[in-house]
């Protein structure tokens, strides 16, 4: 069921990250500005994107969850979130990494973009003591959904609210002109957001794939039971 | 800040990549060891009912 298409995606999967390593370490120049640290934008930023989309998706799964009431998009929707999740520990970790070599600190405090991420991620992260703390599957469901659908909204809203804040010493790399990316280095940036979204969906069809078979085992199991 | 010198930038990009790629390694590791596990379910499952 979910694991339709698996194998090429994974096949694309590789072939594109692998294609936007080496794009990264030997195709895009050094930035004048800041010269080799500058690589660690290509992993970093392409995460935090799809995180963000991840999230998004989330709540889109959500909407459709409550709308039929069929629990797949539930699973759907929790998974998508339990991806971006994971994304975006490594979003924090690697930005406090590329702040440490910039700026010289860890974490800046008055930096919009870091610290509107960080809410975004600690919102998510009550979504797992909500999720779990109940124990009825049709109204751990229908709880979640909501919470990823409001959740959800507050992501392009928080996005946009960084946008309006006046205080900017964040790269900026996305913007109505394209930014100020040369195009070689806008490129090897399209082709990494183009391989971290690929594995996102591999790695979410993965997981679907995983706890799809765990709950159908269950359910021969009972049945199982039953007939013994 | 002025642009790191190669030698100490290369540390702050190599860290940055390793997380990632550790990342994902211990989440597919996660994911195999749970399709091992179902895996093994299933064999039982089919020993019992023969």
């Amino acid at each position: 069921m979910y694991s339709k298409g698996l194998a090429p995606l994974a096949a694309a999967t590789v072939v594109t990250v692998t294609a936007a390593l080496s794009m990264v370490f030997f195709y895009a120049p050094n930035d004048a500005d800041q010269g080799f640290v500058q690589k660690i934008f290509y992993v970093h930023v392409p995460m935090a994107i799809v995180a963000l989309c991840g999230f998004i998706a989330g709540g889109v799964f959500a909407i459709r969850h409550l709308r039929s009431g069929d629990s797949s998009w539930d699973l759907r929707s929790y998974v998508a979130i339990h991806m971006s999740i994971i994304l975006g520990v490594g979003v924090l970790v690697t930005g406090a990494i590329w702040a440490k070599a910039s700026w010289g600190h860890w974490w800046v405090w008055d930096e919009p973009v870091l610290v509107s991420f960080l809410v975004v991620f600690l919102l998510y992260c009550v979504y797992y003591p909500l999720r779990f703390s109940i124990e009825d599957p049709g109204r751990q469901a229908r709880y979640s959904s909501v919470f990823a659908i409001a959740a959800g909204a507050f992501v392009p809203l928080n996005f946009v609210a960084v946008r309006l804040a006046e205080a900017y010493t964040h790269p900026r790399v996305l913007s109505q002109t394209g930014g100020s990316m040369p195009g070689d280095m806008r490129l090897t940036f399209l082709v990494s957001i183009a391989g971290m979204a690929l594995l996102f969906v591999t790695l979410w069809k993965l997981e679907l794939t995983a706890k799809h078979a765990s709950m159908q085992l269950k359910r021969l199991r009972n049945r199982a039971r039953v007939a013994a | 800040m002025p642009a790191l010198p190669l030698d100490e930038a290369g540390k702050y990009v190599a860290a940055s990549y390793v997380v990632f790629v550790a990342l994902i390694l211990i989440y597919v590791a996660i994911i195999g060891a749970k399709i091992a596990r179902i895996e093994r379910q299933i064999s039982e499952l089919v020993e019992d009912d023969e």
